[in-house]
């Protein structure tokens, strides 16, 4: 039987690796390709390289270093970030990435899921939706990196999805991203109710029984991982890791 | 010398990252007439059934010479993921024939309680051969699958090793000088590694 995917995510911000607490405070992490190297030598089940700022600043994906990324990779990689077109993916996926992501453009242009879906199969295809808490306690999803509010419920807006064709969904709480106290098992759950693509929680992983907790409660397919293989612990230093074989057995 | 048929489908970038990790030498090549002179074939392959069968067979010269490679001067030919499944005659996915190279059928997984398709992620090839490309290959390795469709063999003999996903299918398969594996050896760490590595060494 198939073992949860736990799928280091790493952020990409000009050339550095980063990550975030709610989408912002950025610290430094390292060099990408160095960091998934070592990835790489803790054979990790897959791997997601998300870049915060290529949507924002309008970049095409930076192909360059995805390039090199790829090259110290034998295991699957995603890749998301500023993909607005079906040639765009395409450059993605020659280079040697099994998956894309797309989140700002897939609420923009939804035909895009159809169109990529089309050509690559819905196995090739992620689509992240990041949700928010408002001043009214409502949840909804946010684009642009977490900066632009739209008006899309997360549940319906996964079930469009899968009906155009998405694989898989990234759903990432924004609230609790960069936290370590946990995901939002409520959001998770609601949407792995009502969809039957796999589902990938992101945001709040601090320890192995909350990636439990998600598995087993909120029903997740794979759980993506960022503080929890970046740091040694909340408020410490770098240090890229990952949970043993051993320890991951429980979740199974 | 390793050739990667590029027929338009497939993740050959993966693929030639591998070789060159592993030191084999692997170019990709589209062209017939230099596939003529091929030593080794790797058969790649992501997406349908159908729409892989009609690009090979949509280059001119392309289907007599895979077929002559692999059935005249039988060199050793490794089909992988839905490259594995162009080996068989014929799949549930599409109406097209397969190449036929392997007495078998591709067939679409069962609905099952609880499993999701496509069968995607690590899983478990146990082998069951004593094929050269199963040299050092260690009981309970784990492999990448991603896939909706599985290939059901006509000679259990064919077998090269058995997965588990509801059902027990054959992962790898192999036949004289042609081989196939549902999973991805090029995204599957040093375990995929190691059947790449037997695969130059046939």
């Amino acid at each position: 039987m198939l073992r949860t995917r736990i799928i280091p995510t790493l952020l990409l911000r000009n050339e550095s690796l980063v990550k975030t607490v709610q989408f912002r405070k950025f610290s430094y992490v390292g060099d990408p390709t160095n960091t998934v190297r070592i990835f790489n030598e803790l054979e990790v089940d897959e791997l997601m390289i998300l870049d915060i700022n290529a949507t924002k600043n309008n970049n095409q994906p930076n192909l360059k270093v995805l390039k090199e990324i790829a090259n110290e990779c034998f295991m699957p990689i995603a890749y998301g970030g500023g993909i607005r077109s079906l040639n765009q993916a395409k450059a993605v996926f020659d280079i040697g990435y099994e998956k894309i992501v797309i989140n700002t453009h897939s609420i923009v242009n939804p035909e895009l899921i159809e169109e990529i879906a089309k050509h690559y199969g819905s196995q090739a295809l992620i689509i992240s939706i990041d949700v928010k808490k408002n001043i009214f306690g409502l949840k909804t999803v946010r684009s642009n990196g977490g900066s632009k509010k739209t008006n899309l419920e997360p549940v319906k807006w996964a079930m469009e999805i899968e009906k155009r064709g998405g694989g898989e969904i990234l759903l990432t709480s924004i609230d609790n991203e960069g936290t370590w106290n946990g995901f939002d098992l409520e959001l998770i759950k609601s949407v792995t109710d009502a969809v039957t693509i796999p589902v990938i929680a992101h945001g709040g992983a601090g320890c192995i029984e909350h990636i439990e907790q998600v598995v087993k409660k909120s029903n997740a397919s794979a759980v993506a991982l960022g503080s929890m293989v970046v740091f040694q612990k909340k408020g410490k230093g770098v240090l890229v890791n990952f949970p043993e074989s051993s320890k991951l057995e429980i979740i199974k | 010398m390793i050739t990667v048929i590029n027929y338009g489908m497939g993740n050959l970038g993966s693929l030639i990252n591998m070789f060159k990790r592993i030191g084999v030498k692997a170019a990709i090549e589209s062209d017939p007439e230099i596939i003529k002179k091929a030593e080794k074939i790797v058969l790649p392959g992501v997406g349908a059934f159908d729409s892989a069968m009609s690009c090979i067979n949509k280059v001119p010269g392309m289907i007599e010479t895979l077929n002559h490679k692999a059935l005249v001067e039988k060199i050793p030919i490794l089909g992988v993921c839905l490259g594995m499944q162009l080996l068989t005659r014929c799949s549930e996915e599409g109406n097209l024939p397969g190449l036929g190279w392997i007495p078998a059928s591709t067939l679409r997984f069962p609905k099952h309680q609880g499993l999701k398709v496509p069968h995607m992620g690590w899983n478990i090839a146990r082998p069951n051969s004593t094929s050269k490309l199963m040299l050092n290959i260690i009981d309970e390795s784990r492999y990448y699958f991603v896939h909706s469709y599985y290939v059901l063999i006509d000679e259990q003999s064919n077998s090269l090793m058995k997965t588990n996903y509801g059902i027990e299918f054959d992962s790898a398969i192999g036949l004289q000088n042609i081989y196939g594996v549902q999973f991805h050896p090029e995204k599957s760490h040093r375990f995929g590694m190691q059947i790449l590595q037997n695969f130059a060494k046939l």
